[in-house]
């Protein structure tokens, strides 16, 4: 898994996803992958069950992805949340904040911009998946503490 | 006037080195160039035919002198000593160099400005009336549910990668001075029987090659869940926006092949899923916000009315001043359409003298119109003949607000890689030639798009022209009945296109039918609307 960047303690996976169409007519794996025009809420009955859900990038322009990890966020998804395929540094830091936990790049990353990357915004506008609070929270501490 | 806190600084701020750091990365071949395009165009660095265009957010239009100041020495510092004002309350640059845009963004952050999402497949600056705070009809000042969507929009990591761009504009009038319902969202805050403020939700309209006004996906959103229901429209839009064709990715093609229907019906599910998830501001924070948006102190019954002793002032105070909620006060719009011009430019030194007259004479504010003007909010009609005296001698005192010569006009093939046909020499012919009758004519808006992509508005022109490529020679078409105003309508095109003297002599025998067949009190449209096409069909190919 050395291509992997990681941001969990668990050990990871070790067999190869499977589509979400053949998952959910068995569902005798414990890793999915999700296409750009996949529905992502298909998987919410069997959450449980998943311990990686990869959300393939085949163009990093192409931003569905972005809404899938919400949505599998927002239904409670605890496991790991993979963004494989075209994934670059400057795209980083949103997909994080989008839950994603873990990132296959299709081409390495430079380590220290990938670092860089992810620790240059010491704020943030908007709540999303990840913890942090957004500005208007910390604007307003007495009713959002 | 909205001002930053330590933390809208420091957002800026960091914007401002994290571009830097990936032109660096760009310059030494760290990233293709297809992977740092996404990144400059929401930094606004836009490439044009000749160089980089830099596009500088001015949020919902408004701005002070200190930041006219800072962009007029942006435009002799790093550009050619003059800006371009655009129809999302915008201005540009057009010759650019990359290495130098960080610095041009850190200029722009000392003054509290930023270049942010004003160009990309992400949600664009924010646009609103430019008479906010000023007009005598709007329910509630727009402006801070606009800032309140600005920072919500600002570096949203779902929304970085929509299938196409995204617009909203915020109004608070049934007057319609900004094109609502031609935008991707177009929100109208209104009152409910209640008393209550909330938004109404237009979504889905848009220009382009496919022009669509918006349908209501909501008549009523409660101001505290404003927040919340754009970010389900827009995941929605997210999801499920056509990403196989560039030209059927905007929000209009799902609405229109949802139908509004379903649109509205997948958006209130995501609605009530997404209120659980606590995504919404508190109203503390709109509070907070709508704080910076106070009156300026306005003077208590100041004398009203002009001396209308100069001719040429009492004509420029009919044509370009409007109404102001406080009697005693008018909004004063600065034409940027002198005659023979080009529409929306303005040199660095109009520029600063524009900032110290809204300084003297309107409470240091400033609107940018969607109609490339620049309007004075605030003016005292006691100051109004000394105000006019110091823009006409600056070429700046042209009256003609919403008259032939206030004609809306894209960079074109002067400036633009997409453009079939160069708009600005057709705006300034037309200007010239109608002048001598622009008074007579009225109302009269005209809108020049150099290709179908429609930055010009032409879709919303009382008379459009949309510049084409026929067989390797500029070509324009003639479209007539548009409308970006309360009456939203859209253009149909005349008939077979003219070349470029030839559109300025069709235009012309157009304007020959209105004055022949208009009644008392008719606008062009309105004769146009009464009429039909068929009288003017006759008399340009007849």
């Amino acid at each position: 898994m050395a291509d992997v960047l990681r941001f969990r303690d668990d050990d990871p996976v070790d067999h190869p996803a499977v589509t979400v169409d053949s998952y959910i007519q068995q569902a005798n794996s414990a890793a999915v992958r999700v296409e750009p025009g996949d529905d992502a809420r298909a998987l919410i009955p069997y959450l449980d069950g998943l311990r990686l859900i990869e959300v393939n990038f085949p163009a990093f322009t192409d931003g569905r992805g972005y809404s899938a990890a919400r949505v599998l966020r927002e239904a409670g998804y605890q496991g790991e949340l993979r963004a494989v395929g075209d994934v670059l540094v400057d795209q980083l830091f949103a997909l994080r904040r989008c839950g994603f936990d873990a990132f296959e790049p299709d081409r390495p990353l430079d380590p220290a911009d990938a670092q860089a990357a992810l620790a240059r915004w010491d704020h943030v506008y908007q709540p999303a998946a990840d913890d942090r609070a957004p500005i208007w929270a910390l604007r307003h501490p007495v009713t959002h503490g | 006037m909205y001002r930053y806190d330590t933390y809208d600084q420091q957002m800026v701020d960091t914007r401002v080195a994290e571009f830097r750091d990936q032109v660096a990365r760009r310059l030494a071949g760290k990233i293709t160039e297809d992977q740092f395009k996404p990144l400059r165009l929401m930094n606004g660095l836009y490439l044009q035919l000749h160089a980089y265009m830099l596009r500088v957010a001015i949020p919902y239009g408004t701005l002070d002198s200190r930041q006219m100041h800072a962009l007029a020495d942006i435009a002799d510092k790093y550009d050619r000593g003059y800006g371009h004002f655009t129809t999302r309350q915008n201005i540009q640059y057009n010759w650019i160099k990359l290495a130098e845009a960080p610095d041009i963004l850190a200029d722009l952050a000392a003054v509290e400005m930023h270049a942010i999402q004003t160009s990309g497949n992400c949600i664009r600056n924010i646009s609103s009336d430019h008479f906010a705070g000023a007009a005598a009809d709007e329910v509630v000042d727009p402006r801070p549910y606009a800032e309140l969507l600005r920072q919500w929009s600002s570096f949203h990591p779902e929304f970085t990668a929509l299938p196409r761009k995204f617009k909203i504009a915020v109004i608070a009038s049934e007057t319609d001075r900004a094109a609502m319902k031609l935008h991707d969202i177009g929100i109208r805050m209104v009152r409910n029987d209640a008393g209550e403020i909330g938004a109404q939700f237009w979504v889905g309209g848009g220009m382009g090659r496919t022009p669509m006004i918006a349908p209501c996906i909501n008549e009523f959103v409660p101001v505290d869940s404003l927040v919340t229901y754009c970010e389900a429209a827009l995941r929605v839009y997210n999801r499920h926006g056509r990403r196989d064709n560039k030209y059927k990715a905007r929000i209009k093609i799902l609405v229109h092949e949802l139908g509004a229907d379903e649109y509205r019906r997948q958006v209130e599910e995501e609605f009530a899923h997404l209120q659980a998830q606590g995504i919404e501001p508190p109203l503390a924070e709109l509070e907070r916000i709508s704080a910076f948006f106070a009156d300026p102190p306005f003077e208590k019954d100041l004398p009203r009315g002009v001396d209308r002793s100069d001719p040429d002032f009492a004509l420029w105070v009919d044509t370009n001043t409007v109404p102001h909620k406080v009697p005693g006060y008018v909004a004063a719009v600065i034409s940027l359409k002198p005659v023979g011009g080009i529409p929306g430019d303005a040199t660095s030194d109009q520029m600063r003298l524009m900032a110290d007259l809204a300084r003297a004479y309107s409470f240091d504010e400033m609107r940018v119109t969607h109609t490339q003007n620049i309007a004075l909010p605030h003016v005292r009609q006691a100051d109004l003949y000394t105000l006019w005296k110091k823009l006409d001698e600056a070429g700046l005192g042209t009256a003609n607000l919403d008259q032939a010569g206030d004609i809306i006009a894209c960079p074109g093939l002067d400036y633009c890689s997409l453009a079939n046909a160069r708009s600005i020499p057709v705006a300034q012919k037309l200007s010239e030639r109608l002048a001598p009758n622009a008074a007579e004519l009225g109302e009269l808006k005209i809108k020049i798009s150099g290709c179908i992509n429609a930055c010009g508005h032409h879709h919303a022109g009382h008379i459009g022209i949309l510049g084409v490529d026929r067989k390797g020679t500029e070509n324009y078409q003639l479209l007539l009945g548009g409308s970006e105003a309360e009456d939203t309508s859209l253009a149909k095109i005349v008939g077979p296109g003219f070349d470029e003297a030839g559109i300025v002599d069709a235009v012309e025998t157009a304007t020959g039918v209105y004055l022949a067949q208009r009644t008392k009190g008719e606008r062009f449209l309105d004769t146009y609307r009464r009429i039909g096409i068929e009288p003017f069909k006759e008399a340009l190919y007849g």
